[in-house]
C-alpha cells in the first residue's frame, strides 16, 4: 500500500534574467518516506530547496500541499507550513545551550520576558529522548560535534511540527560513525511519519537510506525511480547523461625523483614523528580520521603554522618554510579542505581569484600588468572548464563544483608542483568529482606531485599510488596502492578501537 | 552600449550615489538661488577637501573591514607639530613631510596593534584617538599655535585655473587613490583581505604587512589633511578634527563602502564627501539652525544607507 502524497510539485519553472535554472519539473514526495535529490552542480538542486524553502519565488508551475494548491511565500510561511531545511551551514547560536537552541523565538515564558527554564530543559530532553539521542540539554552547543549539532537541527525542526525536512549534504562534514547515527535519526523520522528531501552527492549513501530517487539535469528533472529498482551506474548515467567508464580515472605514471622529503616533523599538539617520501608523478593519500593531524600536517608543511622538530627538504634541499610566500615559491600549492573560507575570496572575481596567488607574477613595480592577468585566468577557465558567464563574475555565485576548479586554477596559474590537496571533492558532485580526478592526472602525467587528504576511503583507495595512514597525529600505516583495502586502512585509522 | 555596459556593471552603486547627489543639487538649486553660482560650489568643493582627503584613507581601510577612528586627533597632533616646526624655521617642504610622517607612524602604530597586538580595529584606533589627542594637548600646552607666512597660506588659498589649491589636493589624491585601488598589487590585496583574510593568507599574502600600510596610508592622508586645515586656518589647533572621522565614516558608507569589507570603491567616497558638502553648505544658504542641521545630516546617512541596502537585496 503506497503512502499518501503530501507534497507535489507541478510544472515548475524558475527563471533568472538569462537562465533557466528549472523547467517544467514534477516531484512528489510520499508522507514517510526519504525522497533522494541527485543532480550535478547547476542541475537546480538549490534553486528547487530554495523554492520550497521560501527562500525564492517559482516563475510558474504549481505546489500542492496535501492536494490542496498552495503558494510559498517566504521562508517564515514555509515554516507555518510544517517545512524545514537543515543547511549544510548550521543554524545555531553556539554559546547557547542545546535546550536554549531548541526553542529559540518561542521560549515557554512563567510571566511575559521571564523563561520557564525548567520547562525548557524538561522539553527539550524529552524531545531529544524521541529521537533516541543521548544529548544533555544543558551542553552549550559550541561543544558538540558537527553530527550532534545536525541531530539538534533536526529536533529543533520537529518540535516545532515539521512535516517534510529537506537536508542539503548532511553527511558532508561527517564522519562514518556520524553517518550511522545520523542515519539511525531519519529512521526514526521517517517511523513518526516524517517526510525527507535528501540532497546528496554521495552515491552509496542513495542506496542506504533513500525510498526513492529523482535525478536533475539541467534544470529539467529526468526520472524519478524506486531505489530497488535502479542501480548505481544508471543513475550516473541519469545524472551526468553519459557512462562513467570509470568513477576513478587513475593512470599510474612511474613516479620521477623526490620533491619532498619530511622527516621526524613534529607539531606539539597537533602530530609527531611524521616521516614520507612525495616523488614527481605521484599522488600520495593521506587517509585518516578527522582531527588526526592531517590538515594540521598541510598547514605546516605549506608555511601557515610552524614545525617544533624536525626536518622539510624541498627538491632536495632542507627548507624552513616561513610563510606561505616561500612556499609558493618553493612551487608549492594548498587547495584547502574548506574553499569557502579558506580557498576562496568570494566577493572577488573568478579572474582576481585565480590569479591571487601568483600576484607579484603579475606585477611590475607594484603596479598589475591586467591583460597579462586577463589573458592567463582566461586561459585556466577555459582549461578547466569552469562554466562563469565573465571573468568578472563574482565566484560567490558559481556553483561548488566550479568554485573548486577556481581553488585548482589559482595553483595551475602558480605553477604549483607540488600540491597539497585536502578534501578536493567535499561537497562537489560526481561529475565535477571526475573532473578534478583527471586533473590530478594531467597533472601528476606533467611531472607534478600531490599529496591528497581525504576521509573518502573511496577516493583514496582510487586515486593514491601510496597511502598513508594518520591516527592520533602520527602515521599509523602505509601501504602501496595495490595491496590496500578499505579494512586495513579503516583498521589502522582506528587503531585500537577497531580491535576492541 | 557594449562599451558602457562593463562601465555600469562596475561602477552602478557609485552612479547611484552620483544621481543622489544630482538631486540633492537640484532641489537646493530651486530653494536657494545662491547655490548653484560658481563661486558658491567651487567653495563647496573647498570645504569638502578636507573630510574628502581624510575619507579617502577611510575608505581603504573600511574594505579591508577595519575602522579608524583616529584620524581627527592624528589631524590634529600632525597640525600642531607642522605648526610648531613652521615656527622654528623649518623650510615648508620639511615641515609638510614631517606632518605626513606623523600621521604615517600613528597609523602604522594603529595598524601594528591591530595585526600583531591582535586587538580590533575599533579598540586599537580609539585608543589612539585619545592618545594623539592628548599629545597635541601636551604639546601645545592646550594653545594654538597661529600665523604663518603666505608661502604656506598659499597651500590652501592659491588658485590654480580659478581653483583652490586644497580642491587640487583632493582630485590628486583620488586620482592616485583610484588607480592604487583598481591597479596595483596593493589595492587587490585590500580587497582580497577584507573579502576573505584567511583565503587571503593562504593564497601568500602577506596580511599583517598589507593591512599595517594601509593604516599607516589613512594616518598620512590625516596629516595631510592637517597640512590643509592649518594653512586655510592660519592656525594649529590642538583640537583641531574633532569628530572628523565620524564625517570620513559617513562619506565612505555614503560612497557604497560596506563595512563588512571587501567591497568598496573611492570615487564613491569621494561622491559620498560631496553630498555632506553640499548638505551643509545648502543648509547654510537656506539659514537652517545648525542644531536642525546635524539632525537632517544624520538622516541623510540613515536613509542612503538604508537605500543601499534594500537595493543590495533586490539583486
Amino acid at each position: 500500500m503506497e503512502s499518501p502524497t503530501i507534497l507535489r510539485l507541478c510544472g515548475i519553472r524558475k527563471t533568472y534574467p538569462g537562465v533557466v535554472a528549472l523547467e517544467d519539473v514534477d516531484f512528489d514526495l510520499r508522507r514517510g518516506e526519504v525522497h533522494i535529490l541527485l543532480g550535478e552542480n547547476g542541475a537546480g538542486k538549490s534553486t528547487l530547496v530554495k523554492i520550497l524553502s521560501g527562500a525564492c519565488r517559482r516563475t510558474g508551475g504549481r505546489i500542492y500541499l496535501d492536494e490542496v494548491e498552495t503558494d510559498i511565500r517566504n521562508p517564515k510561511h514555509a515554516q507555518d507550513l510544517s517545512i524545514r531545511v537543515i543547511y549544510q551551514e548550521l543554524n545555531l547560536v553556539p554559546y547557547l545551550s542545546v535546550a536554549d537552541n531548541l526553542f529559540l523565538g518561542r521560549e515557554p515564558a512563567l510571566l511575559p520576558g521571564i523563561l520557564d527554564q525548567a520547562a525548557i530543559h524538561e522539553s527539550a530532553r524529552r524531545l531529544l529522548a524521541g529521537l533516541g539521542l543521548s544529548i544533555d540539554p544543558r551542553t552549550p552547543v559550541k561543544t558538540l560535534g558537527i553530527a550532534e549539532q545536525q541531530m539538534v537541527e533536526i529536533a529543533k525542526a520537529l518540535s516545532s511540527d515539521a512535516r517534510i525536512i529537506i537536508m542539503d549534504e548532511p553527511t558532508s562534514a561527517l564522519t562514518e560513525s556520524e553517518i550511522r547515527r545520523l542515519f539511525a535519526t531519519i529512521r526514526t523520522l521517517k517511523q513518526k511519519g516524517v517526510s525527507i528531501i535528501y540532497i546528496s552527492h554521495r552515491l552509496e549513501e542513495t542506496f542506504e537510506i533513500g525510498d526513492r530517487v529523482s535525478v536533475l539535469r539541467d534544470g529539467r528533472l529526468v526520472a524519478t525511480r524506486q531505489i530497488a529498482q535502479v542501480t548505481q551506474s544508471e543513475l550516473i548515467r541519469l545524472m551526468v547523461d553519459r557512462d562513467l567508464t570509470e568513477q576513478f580515472p587513475k593512470q599510474r605514471i612511474p613516479p620521477g625523483e623526490e620533491v619532498l622529503r619530511v622527516e621526524d616533523l613534529s607539531r606539539d599538539g597537533a602530530f609527531a614523528d611524521i616521516t614520507f617520501s612525495l616523488h614527481r608523478g605521484e599522488v600520495l593519500g593521506i587517509a585518516g580520521l578527522m582531527g588526526s593531524g592531517r590538515t594540521e600536517l598541510a598547514r605546516v608543511l605549506f608555511g601557515v603554522d610552524r614545525a617544533d622538530r624536525g626536518a622539510i627538504l624541498v627538491r632536495g634541499q632542507r627548507r624552513d618554510i616561513r610563510s606561505v610566500r616561500a612556499a609558493i615559491k618553493l612551487k608549492m600549492g594548498f587547495v584547502t579542505e574548506d574553499r569557502k573560507s579558506e580557498g576562496l575570496v568570494l566577493n572577488l572575481s573568478v579572474k582576481d581569484n585565480i590569479c591571487l596567488p601568483s600576484v607579484p607574477a603579475f606585477s611590475r613595480l607594484g603596479f598589475m600588468r591586467g591583460r597579462k592577468e586577463q589573458q592567463a585566468a582566461l586561459g585556466y577557465v577555459r582549461q578547466l572548464g569552469i562554466k562563469t558567464p565573465s571573468l568578472r563574475q563574482r565566484v560567490v555565485l558559481l556553483s561548488g563544483g566550479n568554485q573548486q576548479k577556481v581553488v585548482l586554477g589559482k595553483w595551475l596559474c602558480s605553477n604549483a608542483e607540488i600540491l597539497i590537496l585536502d578534501e578536493p571533492t567535499r561537497g562537489i558532485d560526481v561529475g565535477a568529482k571526475v573532473e578534478i580526478y583527471e586533473w590530478m592526472n594531467r597533472l601528476t602525467a606533467q611531472g607534478a606531485a600531490i599529496l591528497m587528504i581525504s576521509s573518502e576511503l573511496p577516493e583514496i583507495l582510487g586515486m593514491s599510488d601510496r597511502i598513508l595512514v594518520m591516527r592520533r597525529g602520527r602515521i599509523a600505516g602505509e601501504f602501496l596502492a595495490p595491496e590496500a583495502t578499505q579494512e586495513r586502512i579503516l583498521e589502522a585509522a582506528l587503531g585500537s578501537y577497531a580491535q576492541a | 552600449m557594449l562599451k558602457l555596459k562593463p562601465f555600469v556593471w562596475h561602477y552602478g552603486r557609485q552612479i547611484g550615489t552620483l544621481l543622489g547627489l544630482v538631486a540633492l543639487s537640484t532641489v537646493l538649486w530651486i530653494l536657494s538661488p545662491h547655490f548653484l553660482t560658481v563661486s558658491n560650489l567651487i567653495n563647496v568643493a573647498q570645504q569638502t577637501a578636507i573630510n574628502a582627503v581624510i575619507a579617502a584613507g577611510m575608505t581603504y581601510v573600511i574594505i579591508t573591514a577595519g575602522i579608524d577612528l583616529s584620524v581627527g586627533s592624528i589631524l590634529a597632533l600632525a597640525g600642531v607639530v607642522l605648526g610648531s616646526a613652521l615656527h622654528a624655521g623649518i623650510s615648508l617642504p620639511s615641515a609638510i613631510l614631517i606632518a605626513l610622517a606623523i600621521g604615517f607612524s600613528c597609523g602604522l602604530v594603529n595598524g601594528l596593534l591591530i595585526t600583531r597586538g591582535g586587538l580590533p580595529p575599533f579598540i586599537a584606533t580609539l585608543g589612539m584617538m585619545s592618545v594623539a589627542r592628548g599629545a597635541a594637548l601636551m604639546f601645545t600646552q592646550g594653545r594654538p599655535i597661529s600665523g604663518f607666512s603666505e608661502g604656506f597660506r598659499a597651500l590652501a588659498t592659491k588658485e590654480i585655473l580659478h581653483i583652490p589649491s586644497p580642491v587640487w589636493i583632493m582630485l590628486a589624491v583620488y586620482a592616485l587613490g583610484h588607480l592604487t585601488l583598481t591597479r596595483t598589487k596593493l589595492g587587490r590585496y585590500t580587497y582580497a583581505i577584507g573579502g576573505n583574510e584567511q583565503a587571503a593568507l593562504l593564497s601568500g599574502v602577506n596580511t599583517k604587512w598589507y593591512k599595517t600600510l594601509v593604516y599607516g596610508l589613512s594616518g598620512m592622508l590625516s596629516g595631510l589633511a592637517a597640512v590643509i586645515l592649518t594653512a586655510r586656518l592660519n592656525s594649529a589647533q590642538p583640537i583641531a578634527g574633532l569628530m572628523y572621522e565620524l564625517d570620513a565614516i559617513a562619506a565612505t558608507v555614503i560612497g557604497g563602502t560596506s563595512l563588512m569589507g571587501g567591497e568598496g570603491r573611492v570615487v564613491g567616497t569621494l561622491v559620498g564627501a560631496l553630498i555632506m558638502g553640499v548638505l551643509r553648505n545648502g543648509l547654510n544658504l537656506l539659514g537652517v539652525s545648525s542644531f536642525l542641521q546635524q539632525i537632517v545630516i544624520g538622516s541623510v546617512i540613515i536613509v542612503a544607507v538604508l537605500i543601499d541596502m534594500a537595493l543590495k537585496r533586490h539583486k
